[in-house]
């Protein structure tokens, strides 16, 4: 075996096994932070050994006793020998004696210090950047090179991002908590953002570039069933990640051969991965079920499993896709949203209905240099006749159109504007 | 990535219940780590039946079919990073095989899903 493929193999070994890892040691040593780095060892010590002794038959274990002799050490080594701290050696020396196996090792239920690691990892006293940083790393097993390329950043910015964000959560004393009660839904939603800003940050990146971009959708997904399953009773969890499945289930048609983005109103509809969109009509029904169906992500759900369900772009029930904006509208006060159910109106109920919307929002200062609303607007007055409005206003969200590719087609747009004004 | 996992084996007989008990935990803590998707056990051949076509020619052949050899028994759905992540995994779970069903012999092959699109 290659050196670069027994490295894989082992770190594929290692990611299986870390979350037990680190539950483990943070139970132990009582900071989570301390004990990632510890398991950042366990991984070092079996790079080194295993690709001379091969990998050990149990390697569970063995990473499991490694780690847990690297805690032990740290204890020795500490001053801070309370009684506290000897009982714990005490226990680990007991524990030294016999290796842990595989069906001990099964037997652990995490899920408490899986839910105690993430919500420390998402801890709100951190940016969101260094919260999906660090959660990537102690949740997803990612290492600092590969969360850089997933997030085209230099590997020191996020190094020192993770350094930095380890250092406040221990010298802020909330390395190891878990909330409750009130507390827990308002730090779960911490923890809801993050997994939704690395699905967006996964879901945003064309197909062809580094696979590790698009794999963010991947460490997404897989914290979210996580969350669902440590925290079943928790319906904007599971509202979360029935949005997160059924906007990864379009990703095979949301782009052309030559990797160029396919609208959904336009995108083949056979390539929708029914099995994933099964998957989150389910969660999305665990929602509903807990009593979530008015939350941020469920509603947001929602409108896209109303597009999950249509079988043509022809058939989608535009009337309830309108009604899910404005109920959405009432959870989160946002011009975007009003500009989405602006569009909904419009094919539900006529281009007038939309206008109507579009042109309230014109005074909306937060959409001043939105180019959609621009873009919005003209389409609607395009689609009534009035060409010359129409052509002004592609001109005008042209004008702020952030990307190339964006600003040819709406002078496009503009200039098939002109034409029809010119006919008529 | 997805992956097939597809367990087979010629062996006859349900498996002793501590590997049974095993299997259900392993199943468990990867449900819970998001990575599994999907699994299940399939009946014995008596139960299911082939549809071929050979020569140009459909024939329905009931189970059991006596020319088996390895038996499907049961298949999982698993979303990984890569290849060595599954093979990490099957070897995890054919560990169990070999240490809680002596004697048993079998193979899990697992197969990376074709990916859909342009």
């Amino acid at each position: 075996m290659r050196a670069a493929d027994a490295h894989r193999a082992i770190l594929a070994v290692w990611r299986i096994e870390q979350p037990r890892l680190i539950t483990s040691l943070a139970r132990m040593l009582r900071d989570v932070p301390l004990a990632e780095e510890l398991t950042q060892d366990a991984l070092l010590a079996a790079l080194e050994r295993w690709p001379a002794t091969g990998v050990p038959e149990k390697p569970g274990a063995w990473l499991m006793a490694t780690a847990k002799h690297r805690a032990l050490d740290h204890l020795r080594r500490s001053r801070m020998l309370e009684r506290k701290h000897e009982m714990i050696a005490w226990d680990m020396e007991e524990e030294e004696q016999t290796m842990p196996d595989l069906d001990s090792a099964l037997d652990d239920d995490i899920g408490d210090e899986l839910l105690r690691l993430i919500f420390t990892a998402c801890h709100p006293l951190l940016s969101r950047e260094a919260r999906a940083a660090l959660a990537l790393r102690m949740i997803c097993g990612l290492t600092t090179e590969e969360i850089a390329r997933a997030f085209l950043l230099p590997d020191a910015t996020i190094a020192q991002r993770i350094v930095r964000a380890k250092r406040t959560l221990s010298e802020s004393g909330l390395a190891y908590e878990i909330p409750h009660g009130d507390a827990l839904s308002e730090r779960l939603s911490s923890v809801l953002e993050v997994v939704y800003l690395i699905f967006n940050e996964g879901y945003a990146a064309a197909r062809g570039q580094d696979w590790l971009r698009p794999q963010l959708c991947n460490e997404a997904l897989r914290m979210g069933r996580v969350l669902t399953s440590i925290a079943p009773d928790e319906p904007e969890a599971h509202g979360l990640l029935a949005l997160m499945e059924l906007n990864a289930s379009r990703t095979a048609a949301r782009t052309d051969a030559a990797g160029e983005p396919i609208l959904m109103l336009d995108q083949n509809r056979t390539l929708w991965d029914q099995f994933q969109i099964r998957r989150g009509m389910q969660a999305l029904g665990r929602a509903r079920e807990l009593g979530g169906a008015g939350g941020f992500y469920a509603l947001q759900a929602a409108i896209v499993a109303c597009h999950s369900r249509a079988g043509t772009a022809g058939e989608t029930d535009w009337s309830r896709i309108a009604r899910l904006y404005a109920e959405l509208a009432a959870v989160v006060r946002s011009p975007i949203i009003e500009l989405n159910r602006a569009v909904a109106v419009s094919m539900a109920e006529g281009p007038v209905a939309g206008l109507a919307i579009v042109d309230c929002l014109m005074r909306e200062p937060a959409l001043k240099s939105y180019h959609l609303l621009p873009s919005v607007r003209g389409d609607l007055l395009r689609k009534l006749g009035r060409c010359d409005e129409a052509r002004a206003s592609f001109e005008a969200a042209a004008a702020l159109a952030g990307n190339k590719r964006e600003h040819d087609l709406l002078k496009r747009r503009a200039a098939e504007a002109a034409d029809a004004a010119m006919s008529s | 990535m997805k992956f097939m996992f597809i367990v087979k084996s010629a062996h006859a007989g349900p498996p002793p219940p501590k590997l049974l008990e095993a299997m259900h935990k392993l199943a468990d803590r990867e449900i819970k780590a998001g990575r599994m998707l999907d699994n299940g056990g399939l009946m014995p051949l008596a139960m299911g039946a082939q549809v071929r076509v050979v020569d140009g020619r459909l024939s329905v052949l009931d189970g059991p079919f006596v020319e088996a050899k390895e038996v499907i028994g049961g298949y999982a759905v698993f979303e990984l990073r890569g290849k060595e992540e599954a093979l990490a995994s099957a070897t995890e779970f054919m560990q169990l095989h070999k240490d809680l069903f002596p004697g048993w012999e079998g193979t899990c092959e697992l197969r990376a899903f074709a990916p859909t699109g342009p």
